[in-house]
């Protein structure tokens, strides 16, 4: 009788493993659906998709949509390519991720670790921070940058972006340093390290994984963004996304969808890189044998 | 003056006070052991002589410097947690060293110190490992490791072993009592376990509820403890604490008490100091091992008294047998050879060490006699 229900439950559940699979399988492939897509398509030459094969591999292939794409092709009136924009972005994820996540652990580290009266006040303001809709600020920030000499460039760009990753960094890193061992930071100043050099030789060095979080986190979200780029940026300064924007939107000639597709894998590019780059640091266990457990 | 003087400290928390006024003074060379149940403030005590909580009111001396508001790297004190508190991003060796590197040590000096270390704890080969390779009683060594590394005044230590399996921590302990007798650096240990307070301290200051119940030698608050809380915490198993009735026998106090059948016996007292209690309830207490039978009861004491009662439960553990009666209505254990024959339910004549007897107060429950 009961191996009679044992094996009833095995075979329910090969069963069930396989409907789940194939219900996964069938998900997985209607997402990577419009990556395929847009990698066919974009080395076809043009004929091909106005052709009618938006589905089929290419016949010719040609990697000219891509170098056109990066270096010639008219985004909006100058015939640069994606390039120039590529590096405005870069110039203002990099320090913009760097140092928001910076603070926001210094910030988890204060919050944590040298409490002071008003703390929990001060972490539910910041906390605030995280839900206001960018919408509500734009002219107001558009006023400041100005008035700080910011606006139209990209360190005005990383300002902002910076300001509004800080909520976020600081909720990541203050619940990860919330569990952080408190005796440890005791030890440290027993044996003389002081503020910053616990911050650097104690706590930093234990904070990989949640560094990888709040690294990913802000730099897909900064490099995504749109809003504030075609908001705050001028000519000189548009990141990527607004740049592609303008590529797609040039009203020059036919549209040239290989480019378009392209350029729109060069701008998402970046952000797949840090997800596989950085996603293998993601170790897990870096606390174990500080303490007991 | 001592070498460590804690004067009147006080700690709240708010409007809560946690530990009340408490006095201690140190030697040098000294093992202190502050022992008492959990939360009655032995790690705040501990962490105030550290510089890791401010003091509310009194002060803290090491050397006779007032370390009110001395930071905790210029206290000259070095402290193990319970939880051992390694840096897990740094070597054995850099753990042991940090606190040198702190203080500007240059690295030759670092260097030869941390070996020095590293083979008085025999841990030489687990310099290059990471704590998180250690096993918990190699982690204890290196904790340990890096507080005698900066030669410190004061070793504090907070529930060192209590992480340990049963076997490592009775190993550790005689280690450290060795370490102490080698190196002589005054200590202040913290632990609830009364045994290790009895068998490491040069003398231990008993707490419950932010208050020092007592402070003495580990035989002082043995054989005197000084309220029946002391008495029943120090010693396992714990002090009986029996009613009885103070009557003169033969000009001499002695107690009386009530047997399992309601019959009555009489204990003399081998101290004249209880007389004026004639009449009156007292709180008697007998630590287990000075109740044996006849025939193993201690022969340098002068005051064996013998009753016959009935015997409840016999507990075989090895090398003695745990024997419980009643007696004044409570149940009272005392501690017999393996080889004596007892049974259960039958009677049995139990010798009591008079001598041993200490006697409280049923109001104050503070020790009257001896
Ligand atoms: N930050 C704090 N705020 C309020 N009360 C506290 C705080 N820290 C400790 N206490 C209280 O102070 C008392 C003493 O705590 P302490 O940690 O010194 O106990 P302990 O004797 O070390 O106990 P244990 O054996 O469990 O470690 C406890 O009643 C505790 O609740
Ligand atoms: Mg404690």
């Amino acid at each position: 009788m009961s191996v009679a229900t044992q094996d009833t439950a095995i075979r329910t559940g090969r069963v069930t493993r396989t409907l789940i699979y194939v219900v996964l399988i069938l998900f997985a492939l209607f997402y990577l659906l419009p990556l395929y897509v847009m990698l066919v398509n974009s080395v076809k030459p043009l004929e091909e998709i106005t052709g009618g094969g938006m589905m089929s591999l290419p016949d010719a292939f040609t990697i000219e949509p891509w170098k056109q794409a990066w270096a010639s092709a008219q985004i909006g009136v100058e015939p640069t390519g994606l390039k120039p924009y590529f590096w405005n972005s870069i110039k203002m994820v990099v320090p913009a991720v760097t140092i928001s996540t910076v603070l926001g652990a210094l910030n988890g580290y204060v919050l944590t670790k040298w409490r002071f009266k008003g703390d929990t006040i001060l972490f539910g303001l910041m906390l605030f921070a995280c839900f206001i809709p960018f919408q509500i600020v734009l002219i107001p920030m558009a006023r400041m940058l100005g008035l700080m000499g910011l606006a139209g460039s990209t360190y005005g760009l990383s300002f902002v972006h910076i300001v509004f990753g800080i909520g976020f960094t600081t909720l990541y890193f203050r619940n990860y340093y919330a569990v952080f061992p408190t005796e440890l930071i005791r030890a440290a100043q027993i044996d003389g390290a002081g503020f910053f050099q616990i911050f650097w030789r104690i706590l930093l060095p234990s904070s990989g994984p949640i560094a990888v979080v709040s690294v990913i986190w802000q730099f897909t979200n900064i490099w995504n963004d749109f809003l504030f780029g075609a908001s705050f940026a001028d000519a000189s300064s548009q990141p990527m996304t607004v740049a592609l924007n303008n590529l797609v939107q040039s009203s020059t000639g036919v549209k040239e969808y290989n480019v378009h597709f392209a350029g729109a894998i060069l701008a998402a590019m970046p952000t797949l890189f840090v997800y596989i780059v950085a996603g293998r640091y993601f170790v897990r266990g870096l606390m174990a044998g500080s303490v007991k457990g | 003056m001592g070498f460590l003087d804690i004067d009147k400290a006080t700690k709240s928390y708010g409007a809560v006070e946690v530990l009340h006024n408490v006095d201690i003074s140190v030697e040098e060379g000294e093992f202190l052991v502050l022992v008492g149940p959990s939360g009655c403030g032995k790690s705040t005590l501990l962490n105030m002589i550290a510089g890791l909580e401010d003091i509310t009111s009194g002060e803290i001396r090491i050397k006779d410097r007032a370390m009110n508001g001395v930071h905790p790297s210029n206290r000259n004190i070095a402290m193990v947690f319970q939880s051992y508190a390694l840096y897990p991003n740094m070597t054995v060796g850099q753990n042991i060293t940090f606190g040198l590197e702190m203080h500007g040590v240059p690295k030759p000096e670092r260097q030869k110190a941390m070996q020095e270390v590293a083979k008085l704890l025999q841990i030489e080969q687990l310099l290059d490992r990471k704590p998180g390779a250690l096993s918990g009683g190699q982690r204890q060594r290196v904790a340990m490791g890096r507080a005698l590394v900066r030669d410190p005044d004061v070793f504090l230590f907070d529930e060192p072993l209590s992480n340990l399996d049963a076997k490592l921590r009775v190993d550790m302990r005689t280690e450290i009592k060795k370490l102490h007798q080698k190196l002589g650096t005054t200590i202040v240990y913290v632990t609830h376990d009364q045994i290790e307070a009895l068998t490491l301290s040069t003398r231990i200051a008993v707490m419950n509820g932010g208050y020092v119940q007592q402070l003495g030698t580990p035989q002082e608050i043995y054989d005197q403890p000084a309220n029946i809380f002391v008495a029943t915490f120090m010693g396992s198993p714990a002090m009986n604490v029996v009613p009885a009735q103070v009557v003169m026998q033969n000009g001499r106090p002695a107690a009386l008490v009530t047997l399992s059948d309601g019959e009555q016996a009489i204990l003399p007292f081998s101290q004249d100091n209880l007389a004026p209690y004639e009449g009156r309830e007292i709180l008697l207490g007998i630590r287990p091992e000075t109740i044996t039978d006849p025939d193993s009861a201690d022969r340098k004491s002068s005051n064996i008294a013998e009753l016959i009662n009935r015997i409840d439960v016999t507990e075989p553990a090895g090398s003695d047998t745990f024997v419980s009666m009643q007696l004044g209505g409570r149940d009272v254990i005392s501690r017999m050879r393996s080889d004596v024959p007892v049974v259960a339910g039958q009677s049995f004549t139990f010798a009591v060490n008079m001598e041993k007897a200490v006697a409280f107060d049923p109001d104050t429950e503070m020790r009257i006699a001896p």
